[in-house]
């Protein structure tokens, strides 16, 4: 279940046991009917992580400012319901996905010239800049207060978010298969073996032809708009935005997240956030002073003994079951 | 005269007040099998720079089948039919063999940038890919990472993603660098079986191999072409044992 490497001899097919994070979603859906608002968030969080294994496991781009396009996608959801008027959640999401691609185009063609600390300074300050621009158009964003009054109609005239976020868990889960779908699909394709082809060795791209600039920025923008999708998912079931969708803080913490799970291999964007996210919202009710303290120890932990992530710990364990007679 | 498979026209590189290419003019007729020697710090591997288009040339042309190709960047001049391998493996390390040269396969026939269709589907890529590394004695190997191949191997595919490309010249950046002497000769089997039409350049350090592979060789001594020629009268020429044989000799 956890390496997916794609390439010429992959079997693209889908494994058994890539059902299993389905059928605890739905699972959790049923048992744990209080925990639900939770389960939208790392739903969202998951989608968002798959987003950024697309550019950071499988293409090699390191970033600490993939909020940007989180932000940018909650903020643009979150205006046109607000301010627009606009309160179809499919229109929302469209325009979030847009503004997430638009600003992945045009930062992508610019700091994808750079490489190594250069980039990653660039992908902060772009994520720093969106930051105060939102807490300066204060009109627009709310500022340092947020943008509440976020309408969100029924999705196709039908299915109202309730209270109890059963609609937004569902509507959560099935806007993640589909990104997760395209971001498997685009794994095992040829355009996501020349992206690990990049990773692995960029030179030897440039020296057998590969236009290897265009590929980094076409999946950067793929990138940019699943991360403004799950930012305008954030704004539709949160019913409100804060600045924080915006900071580096965030950008940070996802790819923390990420690293937990394991980087590269789709599935590490599942297991982060929820382990996070679970740990996070565990830890904070049991010592609210100290939360950071356990979420920091576990990274070391995993940093320090797996460098996979958790995945890349059972990997290691399933090897080990393997080889015993 | 017909048009040279590649051509350089007084080639230069400067670095500030340092030449290390000094009005090159070079010519590596279509199914030629030449090489470039030359001691070390000659400016060899700056020169396969200058003409891959990795580095820029200060001054001077390089044609291509008769078309100048000097401002083309390296992605273009490969897909005009320019290959190269490199000195020090640049391999994708860890990803399976059979992926090093599906991927330079996929990038010719301009699969490479399809996003909807599995990459194990394209099987006219998986195929080509199989028959090259069969005949490099590589099919066994295909599905092990380059990680677990012992280096004489690892230069062998090398060799295989630049032949994925189908050059019409291809550029050999000494191809037998760091393999076991017992090793060596399945490299120049492998050279001796190159196809005819493909223009080979290889620089080389190693004598033996040169000597045994190439038609014609050309010395180059401090960014200067000091003599060229067939390899009998490159074995007999003074100039070339003082610089560079005799050095061997005793280095």
């Amino acid at each position: 279940m956890s390496d997916h490497a794609g390439g010429y001899s992959a079997d693209p097919r889908i494994r058994r046991i890539e059902s299993l994070p389905w059928i605890v979603a739905i699972a959790a859906f049923f048992l744990l009917p209080e925990y639900l608002s939770l389960g939208a968030r790392i739903l969202i969080y998951v989608l968002y992580a798959l987003s950024l294994d697309l550019i950071v496991g499988y293409a090699g781009i390191i970033t600490l400012g993939h909020s940007a396009y989180f932000g940018l996608g909650a903020y643009v959801a979150g205006i046109l319901a607000a301010k627009a008027g606009i309160s179809d959640p499919m229109v929302q999401l469209a325009a979030a996905a847009a503004a997430g691609a638009l600003l992945g185009i045009s930062t992508g063609a610019i700091i994808l010239r750079t490489r190594a600390l250069t980039l990653l300074m660039l992908t902060l300050a772009i994520t720093s800049v969106l930051l105060e621009i939102a807490n300066k158009a204060t009109g627009l964003t709310g500022g340092a207060d947020g943008l509440s009054g976020v309408v969100v109609a029924p999705i196709l005239g039908l299915f109202k978010f309730d209270i109890f976020g059963k609609t937004a868990y569902l509507y959560c889960l099935l806007v993640l298969l589909l990104g997760w779908w395209l971001v498997r699909k685009m794994i095992y394709s040829p355009f996501g073996t020349s992206l690990t082809g990049v990773r692995e060795n960029t030179l030897r791209m440039h020296a057998i032809g590969a236009p290897v600039y265009w590929r980094l920025v076409l999946v950067y923008t793929l990138s940019a708009t699943i991360a403004g999708v799950a930012g305008g998912l954030i704004t539709q079931t949160n019913q409100f935005v804060g600045l924080n969708v915006l900071s580096f803080e965030s950008a940070g913490e996802l790819l923390v997240m990420l690293i937990l799970g394991g980087v590269g291999r789709i599935y590490g964007a599942f297991v982060g956030p929820v382990v996070y996210l679970i740990a996070q919202d565990q830890l904070a009710k049991q010592f609210p002073e100290y939360w950071y303290f356990g979420i920091g120890t576990m990274l070391v932990l995993v940093v320090m003994f797996a460098r996979g992530g958790l995945l890349g710990i059972l990997d290691g364990v399933l090897v080990k079951l393997r080889r015993r007679p | 005269m017909s048009a040279a498979a590649l051509e350089t026209r007084d080639l230069c590189k400067n670095f500030g007040a340092l030449t290390v290419a000094d009005d090159i003019n070079f010519r590596l007729e279509a199914g030629a099998r030449h090489a470039l020697i030359g001691p070390n710090g000659a400016g060899k591997t700056t020169f396969v720079n200058m003409l891959t288009g990795a580095l820029p040339p200060s001054s001077g042309r390089i044609v291509l089948g008769g078309e100048d190709i000097t401002a083309l960047g390296q992605a273009k001049r490969v897909k005009r039919g320019l290959g190269r391998t490199f000195q020090i493996n640049a391999l994708f390390r860890r990803l399976a063999v059979l992926d090093n040269v599906a991927l330079a396969v996929a990038e010719r026939r301009g699969v490479a940038r399809r996003m909807l269709r599995a990459a194990s589907k394209h099987s006219e890529v998986r195929d080509e890919s199989m028959e090259l590394l069969a005949t490099l004695g590589l099919a066994e190997d295909a599905n092990h990472r380059i990680l677990d191949l012992p280096y004489g191997k690892q230069r062998l595919v090398e060799i295989a993603i630049a032949l994925g490309l189908r050059p019409r010249v291809l550029l050999l950046d000494e191809p037998a660098a760091g393999v076991p002497s017992l090793e060596s000769h399945r490299i120049l089997q492998v050279l001796d079986k190159m196809p005819e039409h493909i223009a080979i350049l290889i620089i080389e350090h190693d004598m033996d191999l040169v000597f045994r592979f190439a038609q014609r060789i050309t010395v180059l001594v401090q960014g200067e072409v000091l003599v060229e020629g067939p390899p009998e009268e490159i074995a007999k020429d003074r100039r070339v044992h003082q610089v560079y044989l005799g050095e061997q000799r005793h280095g």
